[in-house]
């Protein structure tokens, strides 16, 4: 059986920039092990010498024409309305360092 | 009969031979909408201005004595995974609460273009996460035909309205059965796509290898009109494919179906088990050929259906950063306004894919999980590859289970897993499916749905077999 301690929980939810309240840092780590548990099933099926799917239909490297595309400005505003925090027609984020 | 209970063939003779009017149509199915909504919860968003700008455009082509289309005028509703520009698109999210949709779905598009009317933006299991509805985080959907039970999902919504008639049809999407189960639980026609046979562009992302649009209808021939306008190519999704269907009528005599025997075992409710071998049945009694098939990988499915899925998750659900979009916690550092965005703005099965996702594509896990998943999904596909060889198509239930009780299986994720036990293996062979209704559960009248699976690219056929059951059930 799997089991996801609390502190891998907390390894896990901070890679996928996740908060956690204290309490819920127990409740995942019980059904995040049992789901875990659940998939190891596919431990029974021999697979040496099978080739992974990604893409079903048989598409391979589909190729476009390396351009950018205008937008027009409206368009622009609309995304740029959808922002937080914006200054001078720039995404504003926090300081990284 | 009242204008809303129409499907879009009737409602299409009675536009065109100007019964009545695509506005009286479409306010008819508005005023069911707020009459029902506070009992079924179907929609999050009702775009009565658009709808109704809609219908008099549809309307003032009708009196111009143009040609219409077979979807001018009809009301129509959209899960609230889709974009639609200008109106609220959530995902039952509420990180995405107050998001207005800045651009058109390539679907939508399509639709636009061909006189629909978009009456509103339909339930959702949060980023259609579920297989109940009840994981919205606007509140559950509630099944028309019990008000006590699940209507399925996650595109819960759509599969209600159409129920309901607060529609005439709507645009579901299925990763995993989120199309068909709903279907099938509410009583509706419901089709999976082929992978790449739709444009995914404008739908929020869940699972990018498995996630289709498609619609859920009425009829069979409603679901075929929707199909056929929103399917082709797109510059938009590199994944798309543009096929040619071919016209040729099936003939039932000449039509093999396979059974698959691992969809008949412990688990299903003796009534499905009754009621989608008595559909089987019917087609054999027409002069199809039935042939017990074996798919035998079916029972690793799920567990490979739950590595891939929040693998692809937790990648696309990256995006909701606070920053750019979206719900944004203030806060002291870049770090801590992620942390409580995310905490604050995702649900509890969510953040549950978010982590199994992070955690099988992490280092020293990705081999373990996810390539022996891609691996299995392999191995899968080859199943239906084989059952295809010698048949046209394969029937089997879409749900082990009728619709179950609201609150019955929130506590346990994995036992809502299990309700995707029928479906999840199309998606990951990507084979198009779609939910008939057959029948009713004699104890409680509850719908249930069988499901036909086809070749790659073979709707059309699908079409026709499942229209060939309905003409023999009204005869």
């Amino acid at each position: 059986m799997v089991k996801l301690t609390k502190k891998e929980v907390e390894h896990v939810a901070k890679l996928a920039r996740l908060g956690l309240a204290e309490k819920e840092k127990e409740k995942f780590s019980n059904e995040l092990s049992v789901i875990l548990d659940f998939v190891e099933k596919l431990n029974e099926v021999k697979t040496d010498k099978v080739e992974p799917t990604a893409q079903v239909t048989g598409l391979e490297n589909v190729y476009r024409q390396d351009k950018g595309r205008e937008r027009a400005k409206q368009g622009t505003d609309k995304l740029l309305g959808l922002t937080p925090e914006t200054e001078n027609r720039y995404v504003k984020v926090k300081a990284v360092l | 009969m009242n204008l809303n209970e129409l499907t879009i063939e009737k409602a299409h003779q009675g536009l065109k031979k100007r019964e009545f009017s695509s506005v009286e149509l479409t306010e008819t199915v508005l005023d069911r909408i707020k009459k029902r909504n506070k009992d079924i919860n179907a929609y999050l968003t009702i775009s009565e201005e658009l709808a109704l700008s809609q219908a008099r455009k549809a309307d003032k082509i009708i009196a111009n004595g143009d040609k219409i289309g077979p979807l001018a005028g009809i009301p129509l509703a959209v899960k609230d995974a889709i974009l639609v520009e200008g109106v609220r698109c959530t995902a039952a999210s509420k990180i995405l609460e107050s998001y207005v949709a800045p651009y058109d779905a390539t679907v939508i598009k399509k639709l636009r273009k061909a006189g629909a009317v978009f009456v509103g933006k339909t339930n959702l299991d949060e980023f259609t996460m579920g297989a109940s509805g009840e994981r919205s985080a606007f509140g559950p959907t509630k099944n028309p035909y019990d008000l006590d039970r699940v209507p399925g999902g996650s595109s819960s919504g759509s599969a209600a309205a159409v129920a309901d008639n607060q529609c005439l049809a709507a645009l579901g999407t299925d990763t995993g059965g989120s199309i068909r189960q709903p279907s099938s639980f509410c009583g509706v026609v419901g089709l999976k796509p082929t992978y790449g046979r739709v444009s995914r562009f404008g739908l929020i992302a869940h699972a990018s290898s498995l996630d289709q649009i498609g619609p859920m209808a009425k009829t069979v021939e409603d679901a075929r009109l929707l199909f056929n306008a929103i399917k082709g190519k797109d510059e938009n999704d590199s994944t798309s494919v543009e096929y040619g269907d071919k016209e040729e009528m099936i003939d039932i005599k000449n039509l093999k179906i396979g059974v698959p025997k691992e969809y008949f075992v412990e688990g299903i409710d003796p009534e499905v088990e009754r009621i989608v071998k008595e559909a089987i049945t019917q087609y054999e009694k027409l002069g199809a050929k039935i042939t017990e098939v074996s798919l035998p990988h079916t029972q690793y499915a799920v567990p490979c259906y739950y590595i891939i899925v929040p693998a692809e998750a937790s990648a696309n659900l990256a995006r909701y950063d606070g920053i750019r979009y979206g719900l944004s916690e203030q806060s002291k550092d870049l770090l801590s306004g992620y942390l409580k965005t995310r905490q604050r703005g995702f649900g509890d099965e969510v953040r549950r894919r978010i982590m199994v996702g992070t955690y099988v594509l992490s280092a020293g896990y990705y081999d373990a999980y996810y390539l022996k998943a891609q691996k299995v999904r392999t191995l899968i596909k080859r199943d239906f590859d084989s059952a295809f060889e010698k048949n046209d198509v394969l029937m089997t239930p879409v749900s082990p289970t009728p619709a179950f009780k609201i609150g019955e299986k929130t506590d346990n994720p994995l036992a809502m897993y299990l309700a995707d036990i029928y479906t999840v293996s199309l998606n990951l062979a990507g084979v198009p499916g779609l939910s008939l209704p057959c029948g009713k559960t004699a104890s409680e009248g509850l719908p249930v749905g069988l499901q036909i699976i086809g070749r790659h690219f073979d709707e059309e056929k699908i079409f026709q077999v499942a229209e060939i059951y309905r003409q023999s059930k009204n005869n």
